[in-house]
């Protein structure tokens, strides 16, 4: 069997997580080694680094659309979904009596979770389908809909499969239901233009590692007068709503990456033509290959591609050999005994949601990756599929 | 999760690949929607296994220890053929992730029903015990 070469390293795994911008690791030095003080400390060494986390928070809520003080930095993606939606769905039960939750079938697991946890509260979840293309089903959200809903928890772009949800409706639909709306938007941030009071929702979460900054940084956005159930107690930090010293090098990497992107949403363009490139390659030149979301509401860099009769984790460990990081849907991938939830979601029979594929473009990637993964691709699909039983041939 | 160097060997360098015209056993087994299936062809001379073939949808796993399957059973008697544990093949590739025994398991039992297709086309009593097809559930041995 033909030996698997590298001739470049090309990384498409951009969904997964991005290298820190060198801007923003610049950005974040001084406050290492120069500005360490204490925020909350009164003397002139605090003072520096409160003006620092103000002036972060400022230029990061511009960018979104809000005023400072509806921002809160947090841990990560997956705090401010944990908080954003436990926190919604108790004050609502608190204040209105509410108990239902409704959230889509194409979650992130942050958010997955998080509705399992509340259903051993005692809430209600319903969870939307999507149509074949990854859309929300409007009418089914319709329907689900009742005076009961606490929260709707959906998320703007989707991990997997890049599609982009109609926000914007279905906030309108929550609160003509009188609930909260909150959206993941961490796969959205840095890569469509976010604008927090277009969208109209109460709440939204981002992460720092998806567009350039570290990991262990995100932010959650609460709509001013919203005030929901406070997530950890202590020092009164974050307007009392989320203890802790704040993280201030990771707070000002955030900003600069936000800014950062926001300054780049033209190459957006060209990522996104890209992926079109690649994406026509594949489906014209190998055979049974199933092509998996919605063509244009997606997030420009997004790929997903099933390739029949092979299995993903065998692709991806091929293409890792060829110095190719992409990702796959595959159960034998992950830690888990199923393939992936979002694209079973789709309708796809799980045997073609183990072949597939998700490559995620960024600004670090170039047409000579495009072309390699060309070169690459075909050779390593073929070779599963000389070894795969049920391959019934390329013209079958 | 991660594999060891021997089974990144046999995945990608996997030994007896392909198919074997006229074999005197052939298996199949696993299935599509759990992500493996594993098939294996052996010709047979004098109950000695001369040569043996795979192919396999799967994992890297899978691939790597139906590799080592056949490995271990070319050139032996079938009566030793049937000896091949799951536990051997794991031990041969210096061990697996946990929830990645099952593969080991296909592999073993890809071995015994080819042999019991061997059995059957040579008109002898099958007097051990053959994989059932189980398409409903996939295979999952609980982590230890
Ligand atoms: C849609 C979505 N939500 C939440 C998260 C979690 O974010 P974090 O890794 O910052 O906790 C991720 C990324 O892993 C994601 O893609």
């Amino acid at each position: 069997m033909e030996e698997v070469t590298k001739e470049r390293f090309v990384y498409a795994d951009n969904a997964a997580t991005t290298p820190v911008a060198p801007e923003v690791a610049e950005a974040m030095t001084p406050y290492f080694t120069a500005v360490w003080g204490n925020p909350s400390s009164m003397y002139s060494k605090g003072r520096e680094a409160r003006k620092a986390l103000d002036s972060a928070r400022e230029r990061a809520s511009k960018v979104l659309g809000c005023a400072p003080n509806e921002l809160y930095f947090t841990s990560g993606g997956t705090e401010a979904d944990n908080w954003a939606l436990k926190g919604g769905a108790r004050f609502m039960r608190e204040k209105q009596g509410r108990t239902h939750v409704i959230t889509s079938t194409i979650e992130h697991p942050a958010v997955l979770r998080s509705c399992e946890a509340l259903e051993r509260e005692g809430f209600r979840v319903s969870r939307v389908n999507v149509c074949k293309n990854g859309i929300l089903d409007m009418d089914e959200l319709r329907r689900t809909l009742d005076g009961d809903t606490a929260i709707v928890a959906v998320m703007y772009a989707n991990n997997e499969i890049g599609t982009i949800q109609p926000i914007e409706e279905i906030s309108k639909l929550a609160h003509e239901a009188g609930a909260l709306m909150f959206t993941d938007a961490v796969q959205a941030v840095g890569s469509i233009p976010v604008d927090v009071n277009a969208l109209g929702v109460d709440m939204l979460s981002l992460s720092g590692h998806k567009l350039g900054a570290p990991k262990g940084i995100g932010a959650l956005y609460m709509r001013r007068g919203l005030k929901i159930n406070k997530y950890i107690d202590g020092g009164g930090q974050e307007r009392g709503m989320r203890s802790g010293t704040e993280n201030l090098p990771y707070i000002a990497g955030l900003a600069e990456a936000l800014e950062l992107a926001a300054s780049r949403m033209d190459d957006m363009e060209r990522i996104r033509r890209m992926r079109d490139r690649l994406a026509d390659y594949i489906l014209k030149n190998i055979p049974h290959t199933i092509y998996n979301g919605d063509p244009s509401r997606r997030l420009p860099g997004n790929l997903n591609i099933s390739f029949e009769y092979i299995e993903g984790e065998s692709l991806l460990l091929l293409l890792d050999m060829a110095g190719i990081c992409i990702s796959t849907g595959s159960a034998c991938s992950s830690n888990s005994l199923e393939p992936s939830h979002v694209l079973l979601a789709l309708g796809l029979p799980a045997e073609k949601a183990h072949g597939s594929m998700r490559v995620s473009l960024s600004h670090g990637n170039t047409d000579e990756d495009v072309d390699y993964i060309i070169e690459k691709l075909p050779g390593i699909v073929s070779r599963l599929r000389s070894m795969s039983p049920i391959y019934p041939g390329d013209d079958k | 999760m991660q594999y060891s160097e021997k089974v990144m060997d046999h995945f990608a360098h996997p030994r007896n690949v392909g198919e074997i015209e006229n074999a005197d056993g052939v298996g199949t087994v696993g299935n599509a929607t759990c992500g493996d299936i594993m098939q294996m062809f052996l010709k047979i001379e004098n109950d000695v296994i001369v040569d043996v073939k795979f192919k396999t949808f799967g994992c890297g796993a899978a691939i790597a220890t139906s590799s080592m399957a056949t490995e271990l059973i070319k050139g032996h008697t079938v009566k030793e053929a049937l000896e091949l544990t799951n536990k051997a093949v794991v031990e041969a590739l210096d061990g697996l992730p946990p929830i990645k025994i099952h593969c080991s398991v296909l592999a073993e039992e890809a071995v015994r029903a080819a042999l019991a297709d061997y059995y059957t086309k040579i008109g002898r009593e099958i007097d051990f015990e053959v994989p059932e097809k189980d398409e409903e559930a996939c295979h999952i041995i609980p982590e230890e």
